[in-house]
This record gives structure tokens, sequence and C-alpha cells, in this order.
């Protein structure tokens, strides 16, 4: 089993992830229409691209907007939430070991209790977040079952991932679970709507092209995100 | 049951059609046609094929529901933080479930697409800023609109407007030579008060050709009056055409985007035919919109730039006002406390916020900013064609609370509302409301309080 989910298994998920991702990316690209969306991407492009890139880089940023500002603490918990989610798996000693002994390279990595603190705060960031779905009815009337599928599936690999460091249970049996919730969250990134790993910054572009190139970015200093 | 008579997928091209449903009363026998209408969904499902592309489809799927869009919704706010007036449900509700259901859908859908798309939304795009992914709801209800109108889901009143664009090329039945006569007459009227005065017409090469909105001429033509007073003033070398003088587009709220290229090519027609250096365009939001801003694409123009270049009426004040054209008498400025409205169509789909606050630098001494304002303003309450659709008046009433509160906060009794709709929608708010404030254009303002060159001067008798 073990040979299975970190050989094969590891590749469908890799490679899925990957050409998933750019496939999800082409694709959109491909799909705007200057026309239809009533923006003149091509002939303005240095306007659309600065746009784009405001509108993206105001947005990644804490507080960076007003809509981040007027809503302080579901800011801090999706910032906490993403931040460990990107984090934690490229930068872990265990994976990065893994890494050496597979492919001969490894990446700088994070201390253990660094580590733990990340892990610790997706999960408790996710439980928070899920608390909110429910306690706001804003919330609450736009969420389905497949939105709580989604954070059960980004979590996932982070709980499991805990219950194996710490050898709760039986070591290889967390370790094997770990690794298949780590590939069912890296399959399902580009075939959910965690798509938006790389469509935020697609859809970002475009409106912040929109706004660049026709909604005044070409006659004032952009809109104030 | 087929189409019916008056309310049916055909869109109104001659002036039978126009005269039968301006007949039929409050749109009594439209809405009840309405409740028989088939819903063609073999063309609905082409038009999705066609139409839809990636945008949208990225907008609808990748939505989080985080709900970050409710309070940017001002219907969410008017109507006490109800739930089913989040901008993510209200399109997950129409749009999405049309997607997902390929156009299967039935006549009772199509008509709470409908109500949605125009009692719940007035396409203000506000949303989009304050949404994390971009997700702009209001172009996706605009589009919804668009569909809705092809299978003949549209308000009695847009019908009727797209075919007045359809058959005048201008939103009300005014015709070229109505135009021109109410040019002359009111270059007469005001002749004796400021001599030399005219409303120069068809004339080429001007520095300046200036288009208005149908409503000027037909119902308040001494804006047209003040309009060529203070280019008088500002001795700018200006004209109207005869034809393509239009601006407005209730064809654009209907989602008539057929309607709006006929309307927009003429006034692209009319820029071709005289060869002005700019366009001026009067005191309105949408209309700028229509025929700056979106025009160029409906029109296939690559740029997504008019023939020629374009510009709102602020900035023109602001330009007039900036180099001096016309000087504002200090004694006669504003003195009371003043607000302004930032129209959703130019300052969140235009940018003309800093120029609005230019103007109001030169002619008020207590100006206050509403909270929030520019881009992040709420919809007067009107936008969208909401203020001319009967049957969603109350709706429409219910949203102006927010921007009636708005003004109330900054004290001021005075609001500058530099476009029609919101001028309106601020009309209807102190009939229903009576929160004992006045509102004006820039215009009568601005008139009340130039220095006139004494050459311009009427002669003393």
């Amino acid at each position: 089993m073990y040979e299975f989910v970190t050989g094969p298994l590891a590749w469908i998920a890799f490679l899925t992830f990957f050409f998933g991702l750019i496939a999800r990316a082409v694709w959109y690209v491909k799909g705007l229409n200057w026309q239809l969306d009533r923006v003149a991407y091509r002939p303005h492009m240095r306007y659309g691209l600065k746009g784009a890139a405001r509108s993206i880089f105001y947005w990644l940023f804490p507080y960076g907007t007003r809509s981040w500002r007027q809503n302080p603490m579901f800011t801090f918990l999706v910032f906490v939430f993403h931040i460990g989610l990107l984090l934690t798996p490229v930068f872990l000693l265990g994976h990065n070991i893994l890494l050496k002994t597979k492919w001969g390279f490894s990446l700088p990595t994070l201390s253990e209790t660094t580590a733990d603190v990340l892990t610790i705060a997706v999960i408790v960031s996710a439980l928070f977040l899920v608390l909110r779905r429910i306690a706001l009815t804003e919330v609450r009337i736009i969420t389905s079952a497949y939105d709580y599928l989604l954070v059960a599936i980004a979590v996932a690999p982070f709980v499991t991932g805990l219950l194996a460091r710490y050898q709760v249970a039986d070591y290889q049996f967390w370790l094997i679970v770990h690794i298949l919730c780590g590939e069912i969250f890296l399959i399902a990134i580009p075939l959910t709507k965690l798509s938006h790993f790389v469509l935020f910054f697609m859809s970002r572009a475009q409106l912040g092209m929109d706004y660049g190139i026709k909604r005044g970015g070409m006659k004032g200093k952009g809109l104030a995100w | 049951m087929p189409d019916g008579k008056l309310c049916n997928k055909k869109t109104i091209d001659t002036l039978e059609q126009l005269h039968a449903l301006l007949a039929d009363k409050s749109g009594k026998q439209y809405y009840e046609e309405m409740n028989h209408l088939d819903v063609d969904d073999k063309a609905l499902g082409a038009i999705l094929q066609k139409t839809l592309k990636s945008r949208l489809k990225t907008w609808l799927g990748i939505c989080s529901h985080c709900g970050l869009c409710a309070e940017s919704c001002f219907y969410y706010l008017a109507n006490d933080r109800d739930p089913t007036q989040v901008p993510s449900y209200k399109i997950q509700q129409t749009l999405g479930e049309l997607i997902r259901r390929k156009g299967k859908v039935d006549n009772a859908f199509m008509q709470m697409c409908m109500d949605t798309a125009y009692s719940k939304c007035t396409c203000c795009t506000r949303c989009g800023v304050y949404c994390p992914f971009g997700i702009d709801t209001g172009i996706m209800f605009s589009y919804l609109r668009g569909l809705l109108f092809s299978q003949g889901f549209t308000p009695w009143e847009m019908k009727i407007g797209t075919g007045m664009h359809r058959i005048y090329r201008a939103q009300m039945d005014v015709t070229s030579d109505d135009w021109v006569e109410t040019c002359g007459w009111m270059a007469e009227e005001y002749e004796e008060d400021w001599p030399g005065l005219k409303i120069p017409i068809d004339v080429e090469n001007a520095d300046i050709m200036y288009t208005v909105n149908a409503r000027e001429p037909k119902h308040y033509p001494e804006d047209l009056a003040e309009a060529a007073i203070l280019f008088h003033i500002a001795g700018e070398n200006w004209t109207v055409p005869s034809e393509g003088w239009e601006e407005t587009s209730l064809a654009m709220f209907a989602g008539d985007w057929a309607a709006c290229k006929l309307q927009v090519e003429s006034v692209y027609a009319a820029m071709e035919r005289l060869k002005p250096k700019r366009m001026v365009v009067t005191e309105c939001g949408h209309a700028y919109r229509a025929t700056v801003i979106e025009g160029p694409y409906w029109a296939g123009i690559k740029t997504g730039q008019p023939p020629a270049p374009s510009i709102h009426y602020v900035e023109w004040v602001a330009e007039a006002l900036r180099t001096g054209k016309l000087k504002i008498d200090p004694a006669k400025k504003i003195k009371e406390p003043v607000t302004y409205q930032d129209s959703c169509n130019y300052v969140r789909n235009a940018g003309l916020g800093d120029v609005a606050r230019e103007i109001m630098s030169f002619i008020a001494e207590d100006f206050r900013e509403m909270t929030p304002c520019r881009e992040h303003n709420f919809c007067c309450g009107g936008g969208g064609g909401l203020n001319g659709i009967g049957r969603y008046r109350q709706q429409r009433n219910v949203g102006l609370k927010i921007k009636r509160d708005q003004i109330l906060a900054t004290g001021a009794k005075l609001v500058v509302s530099p476009c029609h709709n919101c001028w309106d929608a601020i009309r209807d708010m102190e009939e229903i409301y009576k929160i004992g404030i006045r509102w004006s254009f820039l215009k009568p303002l601005l008139l009340g309080m130039v220095e006139v060159p004494e050459h311009l001067k009427p002669i003393e008798q």
C-alpha cells in the first residue's frame, strides 16, 4: 500500500495538479473575449497589465483592500488558513527529506515547531471559518455541502499529518492515510473550485484589466481597491 | 401558449408595435400575457453556448460563498440584511441555476429571474469591488437581462424603451426635427439675455460636439439652454449634431444588445460626419457609460474607444474651471453644506471621482463627502433602469433608504447630482421620505455663480 500511494498514485496526483492547473489557466485566457467581456485587452495591454497587477497586489495583502479591512476577523482567518495551507507542505522537513531521497534536491525547511504551529493554525482557522458559515445567515444561505467537503479535503492532510507525526496510534496507518489525503487534495485542486489556486489570479487580473483599460484606469490613478 | 400580442420574443421595430405597447396602461395586458409566454429552451441554450465564456463561468464556478458581497450590496442593507439579498445568492439562484439546467427552464423561473435581475440588482457593480475573487455580480445580472430579453421577459417600460431606441434612436419619441426645433427654440428664448447665443447645429470640425439625454429636449429644454449659455460664456467652439445627438441607452438596461449597437452607431456616425475634436456628454451617468465606455464594444471597435475622444460633462466643467474658461464669483460660491452624488456609471465605470472633487473645490465652501464615496459609493437606488419600472416601485423605494441615510449623515441639504438617474432617485426620495433636501445638476448651479465677461452681458436699454 505504501509503495502504491508513494509511487503511481503520487505521480497521478502531482501530474493532475500541475497539468490540471495549467489547463485551467490556458482555458481561462483562451475563453476571454474582448467583445463579450467588453475589454480591449490587446490594444491597451500596458494599462491592462498595470490594472491586473494592482488588482492582485492589493488583495494579496491582509487588510490591503477596503473589503479586507471591513472584515478584520475573517481576513485574519483567511490569511492564516491560506498561509498555513501553502507553506507547511512545501517547506516541511519530512517532505523535504523525502524529496531529497527521491529526486536528490530539497528546499529550505521550517523548524518542527513552526510547522506544528502552522498546521494547528490551519486546523483552527478552518474550524472558525466553518463556524462562521453556520453562524452568519448571509453566509449560511449560500453555503452548500460541497463547501464543507472542500474544507474537509483541504484540512484532512493537516489533521492526519499531525496524527502521524505524534504517532497517536498506528504510525504506518496514519502515514498512508495522510499521503492519500494529500493526494486527494492535490487532485481536487484543479478539478473543483479549489482551482481558485490559479483562477484567483486569473479572475483578479481580468477585473483589474477591466478597470485598468475601460473603467477609468486610462484616465485616473486606478481603482482604490 | 405561443407569444402574446404585446409580450413576446419579437423586438419593437415599428410605430404600430410601439403604440400598441404604449396603449396598454401600466403594462396590464403585457404582464398578463407574460404569464403564458413559452420559453424556447433550445434558443436559450444556444445563446449560452455562444456567449457564456470563461470569465462568467469562472465567476460562477469559483465563488467560495464567503458572503463578503453581502454588505457591499445596498439592497441587502436596505432590506434589513435579508440573506436572500446577498449578491452571490441572487446570482446563483438565477443565472447559476439557468446554466446548470442548460436553459431548460419554465415560465415561472424566467419571471423570478426577471424580478430578481431588475428589482434586486441595479447593476451598480459595487459587489465586484468587495469580492476577493473579483466576481462582478452586476455584470452577470446585466448578462442575465440580455438572456431574459431574448425570451421576451423584460419589464414593460424597458420593452418600450428598446422600441424607442430602435425607432427614434432615442429613449423617447423625439425625432431629429423635434430636436433641431428645440435647439432653435431654446437659443431664441435666451438670446435676449445672452446676445449672440447660438446652438450651432451640424458644424464640422468644431472643438466640441455636445450630446444629450432625450429627456432634456423632451421635458427639460432649459437644460439644453443652460449648456449652451455655459459653452457661450466659456467661449467654446461647439456644435450639436442634428442626428446622433442622443446618448442614453435603455437598451443597455434591458439587455437588447442589437438596439444598443444601433443607438451608439448613430452617435458615432455623427462623429464621423462632423469630425469634432471631442465629444462632451451631458450630465447623465448611464448615457456616458453606454456611448463612451461600452458602446465601442457593441459597435465592434477593437480599440474600445469611440471615434472621437469623449468626455463627460463633469470633465468638461473641471477643465473649464481649471483653465479659467469659466470663472466663479467667490461671493456666489455655495455657502451652505453641500454633498455630491457619485454616479455608479461613471465613478465605478469610468473613474471620474477626482474631477468631481475638483469641481466642488471651485464651487463650494462647505463640501461634505458622503461615506462611503467615490468608487465605493452606493447606488442612488434608482440605477439600472429601476426608476422607470412601475412593477418594482416598492422595492426601489425601500432601496432608496441607504442613499437617504448617507445624505442625512453629511448634514448637507443640497445634493449635487450630475446624473439623470441619481437626480430622479433623489427627487423621489424627497417625495417619499421628506427629509428636506434639495438636489441639482451642475449647470443651474454654475450659471448662478459664474462671472460673465463684459462683452457677453446684455446691452442695458
